[in-house]
């Protein structure tokens, strides 16, 4: 049974992440990412390990893309002033 | 340096981590096996110390001395972000008003959730760090969730009350005190877990506001001002 659960979240974690890779538009990718983030959270979590699985969730899902984002954002607007 | 004396330096580097790493990976206990050298050592001793919480006790009793490693590089971070990202002598700061989102841009159902979330999830983030002892979680989890918690106001649409919320320069003193604050407890020995998670809980969620301000500022306020003369 943990073992099914397991796979299914290993499975998860692989979809997000070539989902990620695939995705072409940076401000997309943020998105994509922090729905990786949420993955690897539920695969540590299914490891027992719900301490990283909450730091993973708190930073993977909310500040590096919040990061990436804002980012994206500062450039594109450089890029907009400069044109 | 050359680019290819560079290039020299990072492949031996390079070759020299991968062989390690494989070789440490073939050493390594089967996954899910019953053989933990480590976790049974590492149990014994939490519990000698009467703690409630192996994962803390492992983090703060065991191997304080990495724990304060890790604070040290989010302490470097920030300042590193609050450095980098000063403002230069060709930008300048508009006001928090002047552009951007004000409350009348954001639907109504997203700012009452924004409202109502901000609350609870700042509750979250105390329980987590004051329990950090007992539960899962702890001063780094906990804040992380407290410094990210404030950035609801952003998303209810309203930059001016975020910043008026968020003084920078007291976040500023409360991280450098909150970072000398645990190495000093991290020297005065074991079997301190709650103010060490305080302490850390204030050091990380003080250490998300000030990087994520900085950000915030390039991306809403900062102008540069001769834009198209610079040839960068």
């Amino acid at each position: 049974m943990s073992e099914a659960v397991l796979v299914v979240a290993l499975a998860l974690v692989v979809v997000m992440a070539t989902a990620v890779v695939l995705t072409r538009d940076p401000a997309r990718q943020a998105i994509v990412l922090s729905a990786y983030g949420v993955t690897l959270g539920v695969l540590f979590l299914v490891l027992q390990a719900p301490d990283v699985a909450l730091s993973q969730i708190a930073v993977g899902t909310v500040v590096v893309p919040l990061v990436v984002i804002l980012a994206i954002h500062a450039i594109r607007k450089q890029h907009g002033e400069r044109r | 340096m050359s680019r290819r004396t560079r290039f020299a330096v990072f492949a031996v580097g390079a070759a020299g981590l991968v062989i390690l790493f494989v070789l440490a990976a073939f050493r390594l206990p089967d996954f899910g096996g019953r053989f933990h050298p480590y976790g049974e050592r590492a149990v014994t001793s939490a519990i000698a110390e009467k703690t409630k919480n192996v994962v803390s006790s492992v983090n703060f009793d065991q191997r304080a001395f990495d724990t304060v490693g890790e604070e040290l590089i989010l302490f470097a971070s920030a300042l590193g972000a609050v450095i980098l990202l000063r403002m230069v002598r060709r930008e300048r700061e508009e006001e928090a008003g002047e552009h951007g989102y004000g409350p009348a841009d954001v639907f109504d159902a997203l700012r009452l959730t924004g409202y109502l979330l901000l609350p609870v999830t700042l509750l979250v983030g105390v329980y987590i760090v004051a329990h950090g002892h007992l539960s899962p979680g702890g001063g780094f989890q906990g804040g992380v969730v407290l410094g990210t918690a404030l950035h609801l106001l952003y998303l209810t649409g309203d930059y001016p009350a975020l910043a008026r919320l968020r003084p920078v320069p007291v976040f500023e003193s409360a991280e450098a005190l909150g970072a000398g604050a645990f190495v000093v407890l991290g020297l005065a020995g074991a079997g301190l877990l709650i103010p060490m998670n305080s302490v850390v809980g204030l050091e990380v969620g003080c250490a998300f506001v000030l990087v994520l301000a900085k950000f915030f500022e390039q991306a809403l306020l900062v102008r540069t001002d001769d834009a198209g003369t610079e040839d960068s």
